[in-house]
């Protein structure tokens, strides 16, 4: 189901939380709300569920104005931050809910219940857990089981709201990937809010930039992060390096070789592994030193100082593979020649 | 393995408790068999049979009953209401709650009677509009008893209704549940044990209820006479064996069905996975 959001505010009292927001998101897509904490992300995922009503603006599922629906009437499935499982239910009667409380007319019989609840337990493969309550299952194992509780009614869009904030890193990484390859599976339009980049980047396939209640792009992972719309969203995805031009960062640019009537703007962002270095003499005239490294396992982190910038940023990080760095033989205190490869310009 | 522990002082605390419930339930309590040990059997059986006393037991009892479970009804809806909206006077409201288990039981009582009479406010005007009779009835019981009981459970289901999470309510609803059935089955069952509770509270206070009740009951034998009464009535008369026996009966009847209630809480807890 495709869904188009248009002109979307909300307040909470004085407090703007979403302001003029229009989205669309077609059919079968995985996509990611990112932003920081109070950038309205939760507040338009609990808006297109219907948990939320929007004061102004229209919610539209596959061209259907579907504003003023009940959220038990959208055909949404929602899984929530902190699961939300009713804790009075052993783990079946959980996921068998939502076909339970149905229209006596559409209810299937509770043979074919058990078999629809098994299998989907399957699915989230904790079938062996059924006759469990949740209180007795861990942070994860109740995540998939909330995830299963929302698909056993078959919805057309699948919301989740920070479906991994609660989880421990490693717990977190494993559904990261197994959320992906379920949605490969089943093709059901979803929607996560997450604060996290690097999750938004690994898991959708389209990812849309929240801040101050307003959207800043959207676009596919690699789209946003190679060509970020301004400022915010270069600095918001990824490392980015900041070179202030009015103040005196410029120097950096002249130390790598471009000029000032080169830039495009008054601010440059330059990611880490767009700069690279060459090994200079000591007795060459390049202002710029690696001042210290660190090992970040397939990449290093490399600190250059420049000694020309006064104020600003003296500091600039790069980064490289492993064996390029290796390559060079690098030592701290070594003079060295930038070359930037590519600046994100913004004014 | 000695466990070790954050709080120590299990023994002393342990010790403590013991103590006390010898010297403040447990002696008192046995005293009271042992006074009753005085009579044999048949003397036993013939006061707590007597025609009289069998009725004042259905009075207490039934009207008890009745009125825990309505105190259980209205103070789960006062708790709702405190507990999920926001309004002014809320504070007071809070407050109110209370009054009854501070003040004194015969001034509730006498006010209870005062209104409830024929010719009090609302005694006339049910009167006159329903035909109904609430002081010197067994009903007028039941009023007084629920107004001694809804405390119990507000303040018992109180604390459970703030705890409940309510993401569950939204889990529920989006799963196309309508308000009813969330109620029905996923609020309730959560609050079940805690209403339960407060209305064994209610139940138990109510049955032991003296003061607040005397004014309003009329206490008519065989219709509106509680067992406390005929209680206080035999001591009056120096009658101190007949009245350990009432009580030594009202004393073992309160315990089973309190005991039933428990394995009643039990058996919700287990059905709902809270141990």
């Amino acid at each position: 189901m495709s869904i188009l959001l248009s002109n979307i505010s909300k307040n909470f009292g004085q407090f703007a939380a979403l302001h003029n927001v229009n989205l669309e998101i077609p059919e079968g897509e995985l996509v990611a709300l990112l932003g920081p904490s109070g950038c309205g992300k939760t507040t338009l995922l609990r808006i297109i569920a219907g948990l939320e009503a929007p004061d102004e603006g229209q919610v539209l599922l596959n061209g259907e104005d579907k504003t003023a629906e009940h959220v038990s009437h959208r055909g949404i499935g929602f899984v929530f931050q902190h699961y939300a499982l009713f804790r009075h239910m052993t783990v079946f009667d959980n996921v068998a809910f939502g076909l339970r409380v149905k229209p006596k007319k559409e209810r299937p019989s509770e043979a074919v219940i058990a078999k629809k609840v098994q299998s989907l337990l399957e699915l989230v493969q904790l079938g062996w857990l059924a006759d469990r309550f949740p209180d007795q299952l861990s942070g994860g194992q109740r995540q998939r089981i909330a995830l299963a509780r929302a698909l056993a009614v078959e919805p057309n869009v699948l919301l989740l709201d920070e479906p991994f904030g609660a989880l421990d890193a490693s717990v977190r990484k494993d559904l990261r990937q197994w959320l992906r390859n379920l949605h490969q599976e089943l093709h059901v339009t979803s929607i996560f809010v997450t604060h996290d980049q690097e999750e938004a980047m690994e898991v959708a396939s389209q990812v849309v930039v929240l801040n101050q209640g307003q959207i800043e792009q959207q676009g596919a992972p690699a789209e946003i992060y190679d060509h970020p719309a301004n400022a915010f969203v270069s600095k918001f995805i990824g490392q980015t390096n900041i070179l202030n031009l009015e103040q005196n960062d410029m120097a950096w640019l002249v130390s790598a070789g471009i000029s000032a009537d080169n830039r495009h703007g008054a601010v440059a962002h330059i990611r880490p592994h767009n700069i690279d270095l060459e090994k200079a003499s000591m007795s060459s005239d390049s202002p710029i030193l690696l001042k210290d490294w660190q090992h970040l396992g397939a990449t290093i982190r490399i600190e250059l100082f420049n000694s020309q910038v006064k104020g600003g940023n003296s500091s600039l990080f790069a980064e490289m593979p492993n064996e390029r760095f290796k390559q060079l033989n690098l030592n701290r205190g070594d003079k060295v020649v930038v070359n930037i490869k590519q600046a994100h310009w913004f004014n | 393995m000695k466990q070790s522990r954050i709080m120590p002082g299990f023994k002393p605390a342990l010790s403590f408790t013991l103590v006390y419930l010898v010297l403040i339930v447990l002696i008192p309590l046995s005293t009271l068999v042992f006074k009753s040990l005085q009579l044999n059997f048949d003397d036993y059986l013939a006061i707590i049979t007597n025609e009289r006393i069998i009725a004042s037991f259905r009075v207490s009892f039934v009207t008890s009953f009745i009125a825990s479970i309505v105190a259980g009804v209205f103070g789960f809806i006062i708790a709702w209401v405190l507990v999920r909206y926001s309004f002014s006077g809320k504070r007071l409201l809070d407050a109110v709650i209370d009054l009854p288990f501070a003040l004194p039981t015969a001034v509730a009582g006498v006010v209870l009677a005062t209104i409830y009479q024929p010719s009090g406010f609302l005694g006339r005007w049910l009167m006159d509009n329903f035909g109904v009779k609430v002081a010197y009835t067994p009903l007028g019981i039941v009023v007084a008893l629920i107004f001694i009981g809804i405390p119990f459970v507000v303040r018992t289901v109180e604390p459970v209704l703030q705890e409940f999470d309510t993401t569950m309510e939204e889990a529920a609803s989006s799963l196309g549940a309508s308000r009813l059935v969330i109620f029905n089955k996923v609020i309730f069952p959560n609050i079940f044990p805690a209403l339960l509770t407060g209305i064994s509270l209610a139940f138990a206070r109510g049955v032991g209820e003296y003061g607040s009740v005397i004014f309003i009951a009329g206490n008519l034998p065989y219709i509106s006479e509680i067992v406390p009464l005929l209680i206080i009535t035999k001591l009056e008369q120096y009658d101190y064996a007949g009245a350990t026996a009432i009580a030594l009966t009202m004393l073992v009847i309160s315990f089973v069905l309190l005991l039933l209630i428990n394995l009643l809480q039990l058996w919700a807890r287990r059905r709902s996975g809270q141990n």
